[in-house]
């Protein structure tokens, strides 16, 4: 993988829509020093407007909807959305419930799913992986 | 916990969400200048119907999983609660050595989430240094969890009728490593959190709940035991293995011979209670009785015994965060639970925030607010309402988070001077 198009530091913006805080922790866990990809210039940032990447955990309660469409819009082109945990793959071990509106992917496209309940850190790292293969492509298209 | 007239609400996307306390949770607070003089709470963002799964879906067996999913940090003391409840509903006594194994779980769970929290609190006050040496220390939890459970976050060993995996012999040195590993580091990092002059500037009478106050509003857990209430279900109505160990609830004056009830106090629970939890593990090792683990191993015969089953029950646990309360009631002919209650402790826990916030000051939300260990939670937006020029606006998580760093530079530039 060379990174010709896509030359910064990638960031990511992280949104629990309605998860139960087990996928959170990991991504957390994945920033500390034990797998630390801050070496790597992966960093959490704290506004939407900033990211490259959307992290987003959870089954996607209905009052989570506009919130998740929002801050997707609010995410600069080019993104890519990063869907962590199984829960927001398929409703996963919340799936028939009255208050569920996802999959995430029902409501904003998903480029990267990384399965798991929660996932390991080193599944989250590889989805990160390739969610930076992909955003380098989409950056590769604007440039053309 | 009202909001009074002047605060209007807003729907507020969820939006920047805290990297640490990530659970989408509302505050309104009314300002006088830099005071907070009102404060008003609004959840529900992450309702999943649980509960509803729990009555309508699933047979009792299957719902431990979405017991132990209520809460990813939380996903032992949820289903230890839950099976506690089904077995006093059906009738059913563990086998001994699965309560010991389910109280050693259940400490382990307690390590991981105090030293998850003690990270958060540094981060909060703006000593990110503090946060990745605290979960670079956690990782070793994580790793006996591992270990022992076969998975490092939610660890699906609980059983109606037992434990589904054993702790055997073989395991008890590697156990024993981690615990050792945990006595040795304890001193650096109660020096760390206790004797910094920069955190009792910023957590000294910051977020002070009184005694009183603390039974009023039926705080629970380590909220509560730093205003001084010594309340602690392992103490009070011992399950598990508990009756069987030493256990007395901790408050903290044990360290500093004085109850404030503040952030501070907070810290020195938390960290004690790091401390008795190895204790307690190491008991139950040394005690560890022998004989099965499961009262029932086939499923489906356990599952025709619950079927038969009627009654209701109650279990209580301590959680890391304080007592968690489930409720069952199981009807004859009936594959699913009649009734299933959860009481989290973050939700009367709650209930103690707006005394927690008043009069307080605006940069200390973010550490006050965290004090309480919400399960469900972060600060992510709130409203700010300026009583003198009665004009509105939003702060987001970024500026709160900026104004406590902002405030921990400016005090350390006095305590410099």
């Amino acid at each position: 993988m060379s990174l010709n198009s896509f030359k910064r530091a990638l960031w990511l913006y992280h949104i629990n829509a309605g998860s139960c805080n087990g996928c959170d922790i990991e991504i957390l866990a994945t920033l500390t020093p034990r797998y630390d990809v801050e070496r790597f210039g992966i960093v959490l940032v704290g506004s939407p407007r900033h990211a490259d990447v959307l992290a987003v955990t959870g089954p996607v309660p209905r009052q989570m909807v506009s919130r998740l469409k929002r801050v997707y819009e609010q995410i600069p082109d080019p993104k890519v959305v990063l869907q962590v945990g199984s829960c927001g793959m398929e409703g996963g071990v919340f799936h028939e419930s009255y208050n569920l509106v996802g999959p995430v992917d029902q409501i904003i496209p998903v480029d990267v799913y990384v399965p798991g309940c929660p996932p390991r850190p080193e599944a989250i790292i590889e989805g990160v992986v390739k969610a930076w293969v992909k955003l380098e492509k989409a950056a590769e298209q604007r440039i053309t | 916990m009202a909001a009074s007239k002047g605060i209007e609400r807003y729907t507020i996307p969820v939006g920047p969400i805290h990297p640490a306390l990530k659970e989408p949770i509302r505050l309104d607070l009314g300002i006088d200048g830099e005071e907070i003089v009102d404060v008003d709470v609004i959840v529900g963002q992450v309702h999943r119907g649980i509960e509803w799964l729990g009555m309508n879906r699933n047979n009792p067996v299957q719902n431990i999983y979405i017991a132990e999913r209520v809460c990813g940090i939380c996903n032992i003391c949820h289903p230890f609660a839950y099976i506690m409840a089904v077995e006093q509903a059906a009738g059913i006594t563990p086998p001994e050595r699965a309560e010991y194994i389910r109280t050693i779980i259940a400490e382990m769970e307690r390590i991981h989430s105090h030293l998850l929290w003690a990270g958060v609190a540094a981060h909060e006050i703006g000593f990110d240094t503090v946060f990745y040496l605290v979960w670079r220390v956690r990782e070793e939890i994580m790793d006996l969890i591992e270990y022992v459970t076969g998975n490092r976050v939610t660890k699906a060993m609980f059983q109606i009728g037992g434990v589904r995996r054993d702790i055997t012999e073989e395991q008890f040195p590697r156990i024993r490593k981690s615990l050792d590993y945990y006595k040795s580091i304890l001193n650096q990092l109660k020096t760390v959190f206790l004797d910094d002059r920069m955190i009792q500037m910023r957590t000294r009478n910051v977020g002070v709940l009184k005694a009183e106050d603390a039974l009023k509003f039926l705080a629970v857990g380590p909220t509560a035991r730093a205003s001084g209430v010594t309340k602690d279900v392992r103490q009070d109505q011992a399950y598990g293995a508990y009756a069987d160990m030493d256990i007395r609830a901790i408050t903290p004056d044990v360290l500093t011979g004085t109850i404030i009830g503040d952030v501070y106090d907070r810290i020195i629970v938390r960290l004690l209670e790091v401390k008795q939890s190895i204790e307690i593990i190491e008991q139950c090792l040394d005690k560890m009785p022998s004989g099965t683990i499961l009262v029932e191993p086939k499923i489906a015969k356990l599952l025709a015994m619950l079927k038969k089953a009627e009654g209701e029950g109650v279990g209580r646990a301590e959680a890391p965060r304080g007592e968690v309360i489930h409720y069952v009631r199981l009807e004859a002919e009936r594959e699913t639970l009649a009734a299933w209650k959860i009481r989290a402790p973050t939700y009367t826990n709650l209930m103690s925030i707006p005394t927690i916030l008043k009069g307080g000051q605006i940069a200390d939300v973010p550490i006050a607010f965290g004090s309480i260990d919400p399960c469900m939670s972060c600060t992510n937006r709130a409203i700010v309402v300026d009583r003198k020029t009665n004009k509105k606006s939003m702060l987001t998580y970024e500026e709160l988070h900026e104004l406590s760093i902002e405030k921990t530079r400016r005090l350390k530039a006095e305590f410099d001077r």
